[in-house]
């Protein structure tokens, strides 16, 4: 049986979208899968040391459940979408879904290959230096160089 | 069931009922059975699964008060 392989294009960085890359990534690794994903634009937030940038807010996202209806003039107030994410990470915690930190690592330790879009690098001047160990630099062709062989192709 | 090691997934939700699974999976014996209780539902589609795509074999599966119990016989 040849290896299955999987590729994904992350390419938001707010906390809910955040999820889906890493959970598929995680679990198609834990299925035999070789997993590579490509994050680009906000999505290279996820790949950050610190990912205390991530959050998610109610503005913008009416879809979002709220434990009282909130109008989108109060959503915009300061501090509202700190008090999102911490209530988010709060709910995701308490259900037993597990960090983004330590899904991440978990890709990781499973052989997850990510790379970070160097021209997104760039265009926001981020440095090396800001993102986690073990990941590469690259660009569309090196996405391609995978991502034309794969069994499955997301782009989240 | 006789099973070599038992897998606690409590209060654990998608994926890591599967990535833990997985992980015990990995150093035990061909032919060992693992035993995984967890209260995730989704577990039980999921596990199934797991199996199908890993040739991992999955012997048993149960519910009792919540609690879904599955017996996986590694390949």
């Amino acid at each position: 049986m040849t290896t299955k392989r999987m590729a994904i294009i992350a390419t938001k960085g707010t906390l809910d979208m955040a999820y889906p890359p890493f959970i598929l990534a995680s679990t198609a690794a834990a299925l035999g899968y070789e997993v590579q994903v490509f994050f680009t634009f906000y999505g290279l937030q996820l790949l950050k040391k610190d990912l205390s940038d991530v959050k998610i807010s109610p503005l913008g996202n009416p879809a979002m459940p709220m434990p009282v209806p909130m109008p989108v003039l109060v959503q915009m107030l300061p501090g509202m979408e700190s008090m999102a994410t911490m209530m988010m990470k709060d709910k995701l915690k308490k259900k037993g879904v597990a960090s983004l930190e330590e899904l991440r690592a978990l890709c990781q330790e499973a052989d997850v290959k990510f790379i970070a879009c160097q021209m997104t690098v760039d265009l926001f001047d981020f440095e090396n230096s800001d993102f986690i160990d073990g990941i590469e630099f690259g660009g569309a062709a090196t996405f391609m160089e995978f991502a034309g062989d794969t069994d499955i192709c997301l782009f989240v | 069931m006789d099973f070599q090691r038992e897998l606690d997934a409590r209060g654990l939700s998608c994926p890591l009922p599967i990535l833990r699974t997985k992980k015990s999976l990995a150093d035990m014996a061909s032919g060992d059975v693992l035993k995984v209780v967890s209260t995730d539902s989704g577990s039980v589609k999921d596990m199934q699964a797991f199996a199908n795509q890993t040739g991992n074999e999955l012997l048993s599966q149960s519910e009792a008060g919540g609690e879904y119990i599955f017996f996986m016989k590694k390949k």
